[in-house]
């Protein structure tokens, strides 16, 4: 369970989150959309403690957000785009994050033998290629088991049969109860994976809840047909 | 806790063996030193050479690789920072992790020659130990400003990068000069005090006055420290340079400290 009361973020005079109040249940799988500079990014970031917010609180898992850490064992995420330290072998990753976070990593096996990553990650992580990078950080962000996940445009750097793997994943994750946030600009994608969808624009919450109410609403067929309407009626 | 600090600065250790530039490093203080002795014949000469270039050098690298560190590791920042770990236990890790094996390859690398040669054993022994202790704590002092720097200016790389070399210039080069001047403009009054306190803001200048009381040698050290000497004299003189150097091992690191608890990464 996630809950966001009054977040307020800026960057200097940037204004990147006004006033959002959220309410995310356990379980639940959410898209999250908005044009570029719309404030997602950082919605996700502040969540994890990377960003520090003007006011506001964020709770998650009964967990009040105010510099502590414990919270995060229960998150886990993959960020857009993904780099790693370049002399270092995907294994050693791997081990290194176990035994900083004291925990063995369930899925590593699984994930690695899914994503097909086996001759992979015996590479130093700089000669890897983006989608395999990707790859890495998806299995960083799922290996210890976290009920709640964060992937920030996950499929980007993937190739078409990586893609398909990747979102059986999450499907599958999903069945097991996991909350996801997921963002994305490929509204076909999210259709396949979401249920309920927040569309973001400059930093305030225009739309909340399912996406078959969004599509009746709007009279539309398809996401994307929807947001880019919604997209046009707040500009006019 | 312990551990995850642990967990980070042996990961920070692996890494940087890995980059074999910082066994270079190591490398070129054991020519030097070895050089040193054979030009100069061994002596207090070698202590002296050698302080000099740890005073002009060992700042520059440690600030530059402390700021590249910070520039190059910012996604491996983020990864590290959504994990269930403590901001100051990271930060910790991290500069612990950089300044120490940059630490260890500069001892390591002058204190073979020194041994070999004989310069551990009797009287220039403590001599010794004093100028690599200084070399040792300007590295700490240095990368901690580089880090500084680097959190500072997370954004704009070659704002950090040119401050960086500006501190260092002015710090390692025109500091001296500038006092001089000062000097020779007000030497009619008498501004001895607000010479020692100037100089005790510059941690290069306090680690120059260190070693030019050890060696009693204020000709070849720069105008600060032959006021320095004139003022204080050995003993107390010594003191208190090493009670202000102890301050400006703290401050940047405290600084690094604060920055990073409080940054949007």
């Amino acid at each position: 369970m996630i809950t966001i009361q009054q977040l307020q973020k800026s960057f200097g005079d940037h204004h990147v989150l006004r006033n959002i109040d959220l309410e995310i249940p356990t379980g639940q799988s959410i898209g999250i959309v908005g044009p570029n500079g719309s404030g997602k990014t950082t919605l996700i970031k502040t969540m994890l403690g990377l960003v520090k917010p003007d006011s506001g609180t964020i709770t998650i898992n009964n967990t009040v957000l105010n510099g502590n850490h414990i919270y995060r064992r229960d998150i886990g995420y993959m960020p857009q785009q993904a780099r790693y330290p370049e002399n270092m072998y995907a294994t050693e990753l791997f081990d290194f994050m176990e035994n900083l976070r004291d925990q063995p990593g369930e899925f590593r096996n699984q994930l690695i033998e899914e994503f097909n990553l086996y001759s992979e990650v015996e590479k130093p992580l700089r000669v890897l290629s983006g989608g395999n990078r990707q790859k890495v950080g998806a299995v960083l962000a799922m290996m210890f088991n976290p009920s709640i996940l964060f992937l920030d445009e996950p499929t980007a750097g993937l190739d078409p049969r990586s893609s398909y793997i990747f979102k059986e994943r999450i499907r599958n994750e999903k069945r097991a109860g996991k909350t996801i946030l997921i963002t994305s600009h490929i509204m076909s994608e999210l259709e396949q994976l979401v249920e309920h969808v927040v569309f973001i624009l400059e930093g305030k919450i225009q739309y909340y809840g399912t996406i078959g109410d969004l599509l009746k609403d709007n009279r539309q067929d398809h996401l994307e047909g929807a947001i880019a309407q919604m997209m046009e009626g707040v500009e006019l | 806790m312990i551990a995850v600090y642990y967990q980070i600065v042996r990961n920070e250790f692996q890494t940087l063996l890995r980059a074999r530039w910082l066994i270079g490093y190591g490398l070129i203080f054991l020519l030097l030193t070895d050089t040193l002795f054979r030009f100069t014949g061994g002596g207090a000469e070698v202590l002296v050479s050698l302080s000099n270039v740890i005073l002009l050098f060992i700042p520059l690298i440690s600030m530059l690789y402390g700021i590249l560190f910070i520039y190059q590791s910012r996604d491996y920042l983020e990864l590290l920072l959504t994990q269930p770990v403590n901001r100051e236990t990271l930060y910790w890790g991290l500069f612990t992790g950089i300044s120490g094996p940059l630490t260890s390859a500069f001892l390591a690398g002058t204190t073979l020659p020194l041994i070999w040669h004989g310069n551990f054993s009797g009287e220039p022994a403590m001599q010794t130990v004093l100028v690599l202790g200084i070399g040792a704590i300007l590295t700490f002092i240095f990368t901690g400003l580089g880090f500084v720097m680097g959190l500072a200016y997370y954004e704009e790389k070659i704002k950090g990068f040119g401050y960086s070399l500006m501190i260092w210039l002015f710090m390692a080069v025109i500091y001296d000069g500038l006092i001089l001047l000062l000097i020779f403009l007000l030497g009619d009054y008498p501004i001895e005090t607000g010479v020692v306190g100037l100089t005790m803001l510059n941690p290069i200048d306090l680690g120059r006055i260190l070693i030019l009381l050890e060696f009693d040698i204020s000709a070849l050290m720069g105008y600060t420290g032959a006021v320095f000497s004139q003022f204080l004299g050995s003993l107390k003189g010594m003191l208190t340079a090493s009670f202000m150097l102890v301050l400006w091992l703290i401050l940047p690191m405290w600084l690094g400290l604060r920055l990073f608890r409080k940054k949007d990464f």
